[in-house]
């Protein structure tokens, strides 16, 4: 029971939870057609990332400008598996090479590449969806958190290594798909994924997982390596030399965010039925990073409505005043960093946390939205009595 | 023999090919060396202060075109002094409005930079429109200058060499040779130390970001010399001119020049053997590569703590 | 005066040859140092005598240019931080470093010796025996009613003792202390010194100070540090009177 407590984070982030769990398991589904639920699934893919970003950035202090590519990747896994599924001999017969994808035969590709090869077995793509993603960022994060490549640069080489990724699935036309991606994605092991039923479903699975991501973020907050990771956000020398291996945990945590962001592009595959490399590069990567922020890069489930939010007006101004988004988009990036930098769960803390405490007669927090980013949510959390 | 002059030949238009990538990259990388290696601030945006300067020559090049025609062969050199005005003056106004207020915090001077730009480029694009302008070059600068019968230069390549030397140098007389540039490594250094020295550092700080965004801009005007110009111009080579910089080694101005001739010309060596794309692939991986062997770039200076 | 001193015990730390040079400037030149179990030593001299850097070089935070540094046997500089801690050396920095954010309770038990690994930490239950631990050290620091406060609120002087308990969690065998009594009122200081005289039981400590009536009150043994060499060595009174030393303090 205590531990259940503590995963939850004890009632005011129940009632939190529960709330976020009413809206998207409720009130979506109930008030949205099929088509706007759709792409509400679509948008909670981007929290995953989200949610890995308040891990890696809010909390450990590791801006990464290349989330894209984890996302990215996850979902051409899954893209090359249900690709593989949509090109059998039969569908594809009028190809001059029937049984490949059609952009390979467009590209004048007559045999399967070796690297699409595996993708075939349903479980391996399963496990290559996290796999894949994970063993980048473990190698990303041993050569630059080893060699004590500090913030900023970390930011620089991320956005590099995004901006490389790119161009790489863009040059390699017949091996990618190129600048289309991979596209007509139709059926998962014969379920036809693009009836309305099958849309449904993917959302909820979307949604549990999303929670459940939130629950492994919520547990290792809750951990020692949650206080540890701000600690080295705060004070990396005094953690070094208090006998931790700064790298490993920094490695570790960037895995993590790496592993929810390819949860979010496979599910992004799945719902969407297509892959691209427009969510790779560096413009996705960071309006990812501006999702947290906008949620607050402290707050898990401030990173889901972060998501939702910006997604939505996103897609509700560039589809009524174009030209307008962009003054938007790159306002809220100022404002909230400049201004609200603990974003809409800072918000909350300062304003809206005291009316519901008053309602449920509990010393409220005093402090103001200071301009200093400072866990102040969750380290009251974590401060579990000995 | 023949084949041998022959190879001569295309040594040598390869190499300056690869020196006009390096000018290219020294352009943009010298405004972000300012800011960015010196005052240790990201500028995200500062690809946006070079499409600054190519819109004031675009405009001035379609004044002078509508107004004073006999002014065409002369009016590029005012173009540039503008350029550099432009961008340092709105430098000057980002750094009171946004900077300032950041400078503790990199990551988010990163995030917030990054959201000025995307208001820029829309700015850019409702004042100019979505479509790529092109500045009338003076005649001088066009056509080229033949070497022999196998080496031709073109004349705007040249005149990009020429003002980067001369930019170069400039700008390491003043951070190096006058009384301003010591306040700038003054307050780099120590910023509380230089304050007690009697150094006003708001106002280096100010000056030195707007002097950063000023080249940016005077790079944008010879930009427009060789290639059009449209919203996004700048911010395409963002990614680059940061490596260029932290490759070199963020806080030597030195090091900055020698990155930029060393990715400059293993760009366009690989572009010799490779398609564009994967050569572009090729030197960001190895550069990459080499910040991991050495994250302090190439060139640093080790430092007592 | 104890007779610690004078035992014949091989030394717990041995530097011998210490150099550290940065861009041609020697901040530490060809040194040695021995400190004894059980001793307490402190280290003095003029700003920029190279005391920063010579504990620097012994936690692993700046890397030597030659020389050797023995700790227990093994060799510390090619050692990595966080192995340097786990082999029982702890270090105390200038500034006081603690984790504001956290209470003092949270920032002793991040220093207890267990949880140290990735998933150590994942799984990291707060027992019994942590919370006894950290009590008890929290007591010995003068913080034993504030465990539950925030630490960013606490004096300077607490800081001060939070980051010394922190090291205490660590039960180091050699502790060092980087000017432990910077910034510290006249009671504190009298308190720190009966800290210091207490936690120095069965361990050797390495203090910088520039307080000369705190060092006079801790000090086994005093070594002034001069350009990155010994310049003296041994008793306070000794050093005191040492015209070198004089020249030194007073001289230019």
């Amino acid at each position: 029971m205590k531990a259940l407590d503590k995963l939850l984070g004890g009632q005011q982030n129940l009632i939190g939870i529960a709330l976020l769990a009413l809206l998207i398991l409720v009130v979506f589904p109930l008030t949205l057609d099929a088509f706007r639920l759709n792409m509400v699934g679509k948008y909670l893919t981007y929290a995953f990332v989200a949610v890995g970003l308040v891990l890696c950035w809010g909390y450990g202090g590791i801006l990464s400008l290349g989330q894209g590519v984890f996302f990215g990747v996850g979902g051409y896994c899954m893209a090359m598996f249900l690709k593989l599924e949509a090109s059998d001999p039969e569908s594809t017969k009028i190809q001059s090479t029937p049984g490949i994808p059609d952009f390979m035969d467009w590209n004048q590709i007559t045999e399967l590449p070796w690297l699409w090869q595996p993708f075939h077995s349903f479980s391996f793509t399963l496990v290559a969806v996290i796999a894949v993603p994970v063993l980048l960022a473990f190698i990303i994060g041993m050569a630059l958190f080893k060699r004590r490549v500090g913030d900023v640069y970390f930011s620089i080489v991320t956005q590099a290594i995004a901006l490389i990724l790119t161009v790489l699935i863009v040059g390699q036309q017949g091996l990618t798909g190129g600048v289309n991606g991979i596209t007509d994605l139709k059926t998962l092991l014969g379920w036809d994924l693009r009836t309305d039923s099958a849309k449904l479903l993917l959302y909820f699975i979307n949604a549990g997982l999303l929670f459940g991501c939130i629950f492994i973020g919520r547990f290792i907050l809750a951990s020692k390596l949650g206080r540890l990771l701000m600690a080295m956000r705060d004070k990396e020398e005094r953690v070094r030399f208090s006998g931790y291996d700064v790298a490993s945990f920094k490695i570790f945590v960037f895995c993590v965010a790496a592993a929810f962001s390819a949860i979010g592009g496979a599910m992004f595959a799945l719902q969407v039925g297509f892959m691209s490399p427009s969510f790779v590069g560096i413009v996705p990567s960071i309006e990812m990073v501006i999702f947290a922020a906008v949620g607050g890069r402290m707050s898990l489930l401030g990173a889901v409505y972060g998501a939702l939010l910006v997604n939505y007006g996103k897609t509700y101004f560039s589809e009524s005043f174009p030209e307008l988004w962009l003054y938007l988009m790159g306002g809220l990036f100022i404002a909230v960093v400049m201004y609200f930098p603990n974003g809409l769960a800072g918000l909350w803390d300062s304003h809206g946390r005291q009316a519901l405490a008053r309602l449920l007669r509990r010393q409220p927090p005093v402090q103001a939205v200071a301009p200093v980013v400072k866990p102040k949510t969750e380290s009251k959390i974590l401060e579990t009595q000995p | 023999m023949e084949w041998l002059s022959e190879f001569g030949a295309i040594a040598a238009m390869q190499g300056f090919n690869g020196l006009s990538v390096f000018c290219v990259l020294l352009l943009m990388a010298l405004g972000l060396a300012i800011i960015f290696g010196q005052m240790g601030v990201i500028n995200m945006a500062h690809g946006e202060f070079l499409t600054i300067g190519a819109y004031t020559t675009y405009v001035c090049s379609s004044l002078t075109a509508h107004f004073a025609p006999s002014f065409q062969p002369y009016y590029f050199f005012f173009a540039i002094a503008l350029s550099f005005l432009v961008a340092g003056a709105v430098g000057w106004l980002v750094e009171w409005a946004m900077i300032s207020r950041l400078y503790k915090r990199p990551l988010d001077t990163l995030l917030a930079t990054w959201g000025l730009s995307l208001v820029m480029q829309q700015t850019f694009r409702s004042v100019f429109g979505a479509r790529e302008v092109s500045a009338e070059p003076p005649a001088w600068l066009m056509g080229s200058v033949n070497f022999t019968d196998a080496i031709e230069i073109p004349r705007n390549g040249l005149f990009m060499m020429a003002l980067t030397v001369l930019l170069t140098a400039a700008i390491f007389l003043m951070l190096y040779r006058s009384r301003w540039g010591l306040q700038v490594r003054a307050t780099v250094q120590n910023r509380l130390m230089s304050r007690a020295v009697g150094i006003n550092t708001r106002k280096v700080d100010r000056m030195t970001f707007a002097l950063g965004c000023g080249v940016a801009g005077v790079a944008g005007a010879a930009f427009t010399t060789i290639g059009s110009t449209g919203p996004t111009a700048g911010s395409q080579y963002i990614v680059d001119t940061f490596l260029v910089v932290v490759f070199g080694g963020a806080q030597s101005l030195f090091g900055t020049i020698a990155s930029a001739f060393v990715i400059a010309q293993t760009q366009s060596l690989s572009e010799f053997f490779l398609s564009g794309s994967m050569a572009k692939v090729l030197t960001l991986s190895s550069v990459i590569l080499i910040l991991m062997l050495r994250p302090q770039g190439l060139f640093s200076i080790k430092v007592r703590k | 005066m104890t007779a610690v001193g004078f035992e014949m015990n091989k030394p717990v730390l041995a530097i011998e040859g210490l150099t550290v040079s940065f861009d041609g400037f020697k901040a530490v030149d060809n040194l040695n140092l021995y400190i004894d179990r059980n001793e307490v030593r402190v280290v003095i001299g003029p700003n920029g005598a190279g005391k920063t850097t010579v504990l620097d070089l012994i936690c692993g935070k700046t890397r030597a240019t030659s020389g050797s540094i023995q700790f227990d046997g093994q060799e510390l500089t090619t050692m990595r931080e966080y192995n340097i801690v786990r082999a029982g050396v702890g270090r105390k920095f200038q500034n006081p470093s603690i984790y504001e954010n956290l209470t003092v309770f949270e920032n002793l038990e991040m220093s207890y010796p267990a949880g140290r690994k990735v998933w150590g930490a994942l799984f990291f239950k707060r027992n019994a025996q942590v919370i006894a631990r950290v009590e008890e050290v929290a007591r010995e620091i003068f913080l034993g009613d504030l465990l539950q406060q925030q630490a960013d609120l606490l004096s300077h002087g607490q800081k001060q003792w939070l980051e010394i308990g922190m090291l205490l969690m660590q039960d180091p065998e050699l502790l060092m202390l980087d000017e432990p009594v910077a910034g510290m009122s006249v009671n504190e200081r009298a308190q720190t010194a009966e800290l210091l005289k207490r936690i120095s039981q069965g361990r050797s400590v390495l203090v910088i100070e520039h307080d000369m009536e705190f060092v006079k009150s801790i000090a086994h043994k005093v070594t002034v540090l001069h350009q990155g060499k010994v310049l003296a060595e041994g008793s306070m009174e000794s050093v005191q009177s040492n015209p070198k030393v004089i020249e030194v303090y007073l001289g230019h």
